[in-house]
């Protein structure tokens, strides 16, 4: 409907697609070692991977970037989903308390494995984290069906967000100090150290997700219009709900164990891509928010390894900062168009 | 003989286990308007949203076309029912089109985009509400009178061939029940299809619905045709109104008016009567109608606003008895108001009061009254 739409998009879709390229190219250029775009190019196209230059890329930078990317797209992805279920602009895996339950199993099974001696691997790691996103969700889903209003959800959300930010503090107060270099470089967030294992990893969970998500994107769009009426077009509510949420959950848990808790993307993206788009139709805005995402956090991870070089920012730290002023803007333009400003 | 497309078989609803209706036996026939009348929590909306299958029955069961509602499944359900709910929706970044689209999704496949058709199905049922201005416009910036529009016209692309409707005329304009009420007749009637409708309004119920159905007091208490059914005194009973002050089948829904004797008089006949008993009645000013004959069309006004009332016998000439009457109420009171100009020869009577009252107490016409402030005019 409509060419000029059709056309806003395209071009929409253009714009992201080139300032992740932008992005890229940079991410790869910068750090405490700079390169020039030859040598970018020059190292990547040859495939030299024993040189200097060769090792940077191909080692450290090309899998940072590329986990930031795909990790960034899915966070943004997961916002935009729970914020279709919970028909709130500031629900996100970071506001419900989703984040915070993983980093709780994360700082739980780092001080029972270190305490005996056990070394975890990454694995491990993301294992927990996935258990503690899942249970923080579980205890939200539960709740779900006692309490009516959405808003009030979001509400019970921040709390077992802050609850167990607290069971957190207060494992972590008790531990020995040596047992806690890694959980506390993890619970900042960072893009940082990720593997090219990592990396597939990540795909295998990211895409097959973001592709389920696509096919969900119907049902999605039919439940913008509420309960009543989705169901009345024949929406088979128990089953959609079911798959949104686990599809939330799987994303979230996945770039919590990977980079550490986020704030901010899964909130400000989406609302980023709806002003962009100019529309929350799921089938465009799904691919949208996982580009933007992935744009987003690399300007991200850019800045903070970058601003204060050699010392490396925490990507909350960033994200925040970008992220924050983005969600009050939106929600103060979003009040304006509903009085029909 | 019509044919059934929806029947209710002892069927019961409510919420968990607390009925709100129950022993429900009706049918909605192809082709038909259904309203349910009754007053504010009788349980219309529940009984609309247990035939739509948004909740399940309490008990008994609701059959489309002969088979259970709820073994239908939820696709080809939504192909041949569609509805229009009282919830109030703030769909985001949505032109009113977009909306109306959504209507669309039992048709469309699985990514859910619209084809060629389905499009001139949206604008089609857009036209029928007369929509076409609005298509582009933001929904949440729609007056909620158009996002009502909206809705049907959302409810009618479903195509479907029984529409539930809860309360459709609420928020619309006069003009726009109106023309509402005329397109689902016309659909009714040249495309068959079938509508269940909650309606406050009675006086459009007599005159839209096929048949009505009655809900109070947790049953249905009537089901069938409006002029069965929709008698004054029925209706009296049904929304527990006072005794004369209403007359919902001819809209006449009077105000409670001053009581105490009578302070002024007034000549009446043929409506002129009728907005000077309504201005006495918002001021709280007591007054006596007369004479009317029991056919004029002032008398159920005069009935639900005056303290007192004198009347004669339709096509009979004023006589003796009633201007007896007439006069004794009048020996009581102030102010004589006349509202007409000249006397027929059966209303000869009420001339004769004029001219016997002149030298007695005050006059006054009802044209300088209504025209003027009635407080300084009657001293009242």
């Amino acid at each position: 409907m409509g060419e000029n739409r059709r056309f806003r998009w395209t071009l929409s879709f253009l714009l992201l697609l080139g300032l992740t390229l932008l992005l890229s190219l940079w991410n790869l250029r910068a750090g405490s070692v700079s390169l020039t775009l030859p040598e970018v190019a020059q190292t990547l196209l040859q495939g030299q991977r024993d040189t200097t230059a060769g090792h940077i890329l191909w080692d450290i930078r090309l899998p940072r970037l590329l986990s930031a990317l795909l990790l960034g797209g899915a966070l943004s992805v997961a916002g935009f989903l729970l914020q279709t279920f919970f028909a709130n602009p500031i629900a996100g895996p970071f506001v419900l308390g989703i984040s915070a339950g993983a980093k709780l199993a994360v700082a739980l099974v780092l001080l029972a494995t270190l305490g005996r001696g056990i070394a975890l691997g990454s694995a491990g790691l993301i294992l927990a984290a996935f258990a503690g996103a899942m249970a923080a969700m579980g205890v939200i889903l539960l709740l779900s069906g006692r309490v009516r209003s959405m808003s009030l959800l979001v509400v019970c959300g921040v709390m077992i967000g802050y609850l167990c930010s607290a069971v957190t503090e207060l494992v972590v107060t008790f531990a020995d100090d040596s047992n806690l270099v890694n959980l506390h470089n993890w619970s900042m967030g960072s893009f940082s150290g990720l593997s090219w294992a990592n990396v597939g990893t990540i795909c295998a969970f990211v895409f097959p997700a973001l592709v389920c998500a696509l096919m969900l994107s119907k049902p999605m769009g039919a439940y913008q219009m509420g309960e009543g009426y989705a169901v009345s077009v024949g929406l088979d509510l128990r089953r959609f709900r079911f798959a949104l949420i686990g599809l939330s959950s799987l994303l979230s848990a996945c770039v919590t164990a990977f980079a550490g808790p986020i704030s901010f993307v899964g909130i400000a993206v989406p609302q980023l891509m709806k002003s962009l788009f100019g529309t929350a139709r799921p089938l465009i805005l799904l691919p949208a928010c996982f580009l933007g995402g992935g744009a987003f956090c690399l300007l991200c991870d850019l800045l903070a390894r970058t601003l204060f070089a050699p010392t490396e920012l925490s990507i909350s730290t960033v994200t925040a900062v970008f992220g924050a002023p983005v969600v009050v803007w939106m929600l103060l333009r979003r009040q304006e168009r509903r009085r029909g400003a | 003989m019509k044919e059934v497309i929806l029947e209710a078989r002892s069927l019961a609803v409510g919420y968990g286990t607390r009925r709100v209706l129950e022993k429900l036996n009706f049918c909605v026939y192809r082709g038909e308007l259904l309203s349910l009348i009754g007053p504010n929590g009788a349980g219309k909306s529940t009984l609309l949203r247990t035939l739509a299958r948004q909740l399940p029955p309490v008990g008994g069961a609701v059959l489309l076309e002969g088979r259970e509602l709820g073994g239908i499944p939820a696709p080809a359900l939504a192909r041949r029912l569609s509805v229009l709910l009282t919830q109030r929706v703030e769909p985001e970044r949505m032109s009113a089109a977009e909306v109306v689209s959504t209507g669309r999704y039992p048709y469309t496949g699985r990514l859910g985009i619209l084809s060629g058709r389905d499009w001139d199905k949206v604008e089609e049922a857009m036209a029928l509400l007369h929509l076409e201005d609005l298509a582009f416009k933001p929904f949440v910036q729609l007056s909620d009178g158009q996002r009502q529009r909206v809705m049907v016209a959302r409810a009618l692309c479903q195509e479907p061939e029984l529409l539930i409707l809860d309360e459709p005329t609420s928020y619309l304009d006069i003009r726009h029940k109106l023309e509402l009420l005329n397109l689902l007749r016309t659909l009714a009637r040249e495309q068959g299809l079938a509508v269940v409708l909650s309606l406050h309004e009675l006086d459009l119920a007599q005159r839209a619905s096929d048949r009505v159905l009655c809900l109070r007091e947790g049953r249905a208490e009537r089901w069938g045709s409006p002029e069965a059914v929709l008698t004054g005194a029925y209706l009296r009973q049904l929304y527990e109104l006072p005794e004369g002050s209403c007359d919902p089948l001819l809209g006449i829904f009077e105000l409670r008016p001053g009581t105490g004797a009578p302070r002024c008089f007034v000549i009446g006949g043929g409506g002129r009567g009728i907005p000077v008993y309504r201005r006495l009645a918002r001021l709280g000013i007591p007054f006596a109608a007369g004479v009317l004959h029991e056919n004029d069309l002032d008398l159920p006004v005069a009935r639900a606003l005056a303290a007192e009332v004198v009347t004669q016998r339709a096509w009979e000439p004023i006589g003796a008895a009633e201007l007896a009457r007439a006069r004794a109420i009048l020996e009581g009171c102030e102010l004589l108001i006349c509202c007409l100009s000249e006397f027929g020869s059966m209303n000869l009577g009420n001339q004769q009061l004029l001219d016997w009252a002149g030298g007695r107490l005050r006059r006054c016409g009802a044209a300088e009254l209504l025209n003027g402030e009635m407080e300084t005019i009657t001293g009242l």
